[in-house]
Parts: C-alpha cells; structure tokens; sequence
C-alpha cells in the first residue's frame, strides 16, 4: 500500500550537533540518522562536523571514525570494507550503496545525508532489520534442484551456459536495490523485490536446473513479479553494477515465451 | 514485519521518499501512472463533448464555451501532453518488454526524450491549432 509518509513513531526529529575539533582545516558535515531502541525519543538526524583529513577516503572510514573519536554511541553494519560482503549497505546521500566503496569525496551536495536502507525497521541506528528481504531470498529456493541421479563426477555446464550466469551470480545479498525500489516500499511484503527476483532469475537459467517450470509458476503471481514497474532505481543503485531490472524482464518474458 | 523482541518498542520504519533523491527513470515511471489517469479523466471530456453534441446545438455552444474557458484550454493543454507522453512512454516500455534498453544510461536518455518528444508534440498541436485560427 502506498504510504508517501512516515508513521507517527517513524518520523525523524532534530538531532544533536557535534562540532569539528579545533584546528581542522578541512570540515565535511556529515547528517546522519540516529535511533535508539532502549530510549524513548523518535529517530533523529544527528550532524557531525568532522575533519576529513584525520579519515581515510570511503564513506565507511568517515563512520569508523566518528566512532572511534566522536560519538562511540554510533551503530552500523560493517565487516569486509571491500565490497564483498554487503554488511554496509545504506542510503548515502539519497542513494543506497555500498559506505565502503563509496568515496565521501564524490557524494555530490555540501552535507552528506547517511540513512539506513529506506522503507525498512531499524533496529538501531543505521541498522536496519532485513528479516523480511532475507525470508523472500529462501522462498524462491537459491538452491540448484535436480531429478536426474546425480553424476559421478559434477554436473557439468557448458561454457556458453555458464556465461549466463555472469552479471547474476556476482550479487552480493545488500539490498541496496530491494530497498530502492518504491514497489518494494508500498509491497515489500507481497512483491519479491530486485535481489530476490535476480536470483530467482539466476536459477531458472541455470543450465542444470531442472525445476524451471516450477519455478515460474512459484512467480506467476499479480505481486511477487509483476510488481516491477521498470522504474529503474534497481540497477541505478546496485554497487556491483548488475542489473536486476533486466533480469526481472528477462522473466516476465520467459513467462510469455512458455505459454506460447 | 518481524515481531521485535518483549520489552523493545516497536521499530520505526526507515525514511524512504524522505531521503531518496529522485532519478529521472523514477519520475518518468511515476508521471507514467499519472498521464493513464490523466487520460482516463480525458475520455470523460471526450464522452461529455460527444454528448453535448447529441444534445443538440445549445448544449454543444454551452461545452464549447466551456472547453475553450482559459481553465479548459490548460486541462487540454495537459491532456495533450499526458497523451503524447503516454504515448512516448509506452513506446519505452515495449522496448523494455523485449529485454532491450536496460543499461542505466540507455534507460535515462529514453526516458528523458519521453520527455522531449511529449512536450515537443504538444507544442506543435497548439501552434498548428493557433495558426488556423482554431484556438
């Protein structure tokens, strides 16, 4: 259901305001959404003068850095700081990315605005409660799934099929683009979402997978697929630069092409 | 939505159109929705000029006075537009349909003559309208 604003306990007030230390010669601000679970308060925008030259050049170095030396209260998902394991993923200047590949330098506007993934529970700060998009990922069974005895050796694939799979296998799991999507927002809990429709996709293309029929009448549903309204923000956004939007098309085609 | 745990209150939900900066395949989707209603209400004028017609030559006057009103000319100004960007657009999502014209770049520049092409059309209907003295 379309919901332009925010529930009344969602809203975000103003936030506390931490001054740049004396001497700093380079100052960015940096506004970023604080929630505390244990309090009692709404969410708020906190804004943080921080010296940039005391931090290292990614988004992620600027938070590490207002935790280690400003405000130790700061929450945030992080681990491998190379773009590989999507723990990161937030909404960085109105756009969701990856805070460790993301240059602080290149995010265009004078203060930079730092929000958890849009439209989902936040469970502290800029952590957001992803159960939901986790749940879908395993409704759509990411597992290859076979009928023919298994072989002695490995199920082989040829290399023109495996090259199918490029641009689909490389997706990381950091909902950057489900929480893009404003299907997603107002139908997150009926409509599937880019990552998981990517990977629903992933797996019916798969050469060795023998359970495309099934696996496409599983998505031949008003919601869970047809949601998509190729609005785009998806493949817009993905820090791995894939493109769930054309393979969520490349599905409803194949759709069409099994019943013709 | 998860329950959250006994004792923790419930959790707000995260800022969404509060914190998105907008995209231009993203306003071409949502002004795409809003030219099919736009065009829903302009088959109602349609019918009401088609009935105005049958209802004999004052009814028709009355209409037409009505539509050429500075108030009923701005809704046909916008209804060509909403017609030619339906039109425009619906040619991006054929494209789309087919599984071409995915590359994000690609996508901005169709969605982007959308624009053009719609409010170029209409510019030219109305000139063409106003040089024959139609308007």
């Amino acid at each position: 259901m379309v919901q332009l604003a925010l529930p009344k306990n969602s809203r975000v007030g103003k936030g506390r305001h931490y001054a740049a230390p004396v001497g700093a010669k380079r100052v960015k601000t940096f506004k970023i959404y604080r929630y505390d679970p244990e309090g009692t308060e709404n969410p708020r925008w906190d804004t943080y003068d921080v010296d940039v030259d005391a931090c290292g050049p990614m988004l992620l170095d600027v938070l590490i850095h207002i935790k280690n030396h400003v405000d130790p209260t700061l929450t945030f998902r992080r681990s491998c700081r190379e773009g590989v394991c999507g723990s990161c993923a937030m909404n960085i200047g109105g756009r969701n990315t990856l805070a460790c590949t993301q240059g602080w330098e290149d995010v265009v506007g004078k203060e930079i605005q730092i929000a958890p993934l849009p439209s989902q529970p936040v469970v502290k700060d800029l952590v957001p409660d992803l159960t939901l998009f986790y749940a879908q990922y395993a409704s759509i069974e990411p597992w290859l799934h076979t009928e023919t005895p298994e072989p002695q050796t490995e199920w082989k694939q040829s290399e023109t099929d495996r090259a199918k799979l490029d641009g689909l296998y490389e997706c990381i799991l950091c909902a950057c683009c489900s929480t893009s999507c404003p299907s997603y927002w107002w139908n997150g809990e009926k409509y599937l979402g880019p990552a998981t429709l990517l990977h629903a996709y992933r797996w019916l293309i798969d050469s060795r997978d023998e359970s495309t029929g099934d696996r496409l009448d599983a998505l031949e549903d008003p919601f869970k697929l047809y949601r998509c309204h190729t609005i785009m923000n998806c493949a817009q956004v993905c820090p791995k630069g894939l493109n769930p939007a054309k393979a969520i098309a490349e599905i409803k085609k194949m759709m069409v092409e099994r019943v013709a | 939505m998860t329950e959250a745990s006994p004792g923790v209150r419930e959790r707000p939900l995260s800022p969404h159109l509060q914190v998105w900066r907008w995209h231009v395949t993203m306003a071409g989707s949502i002004l795409h929705r809003g030219s099919l209603m736009a065009l829903y209400v302009g088959a109602l004028v349609l019918v009401g000029w088609l009935l105005s017609l049958a209802s004999g030559p004052d009814g028709y006057a009355v209409y037409m006075a009505l539509l050429g009103s500075p108030l009923g000319k701005l809704v046909l100004l916008g209804l060509t537009f909403a017609l030619f960007f339906n039109l425009a657009s619906m040619v991006r999502h054929m494209i789309w349909d087919v599984g071409k014209g995915f590359q994000p770049k690609f996508a901005d520049t169709m969605t982007i003559a959308s624009f053009v092409f719609a409010a170029v059309a209409t510019a030219a209907v109305w000139l063409i309208a106003a040089s024959t003295g139609a308007l």
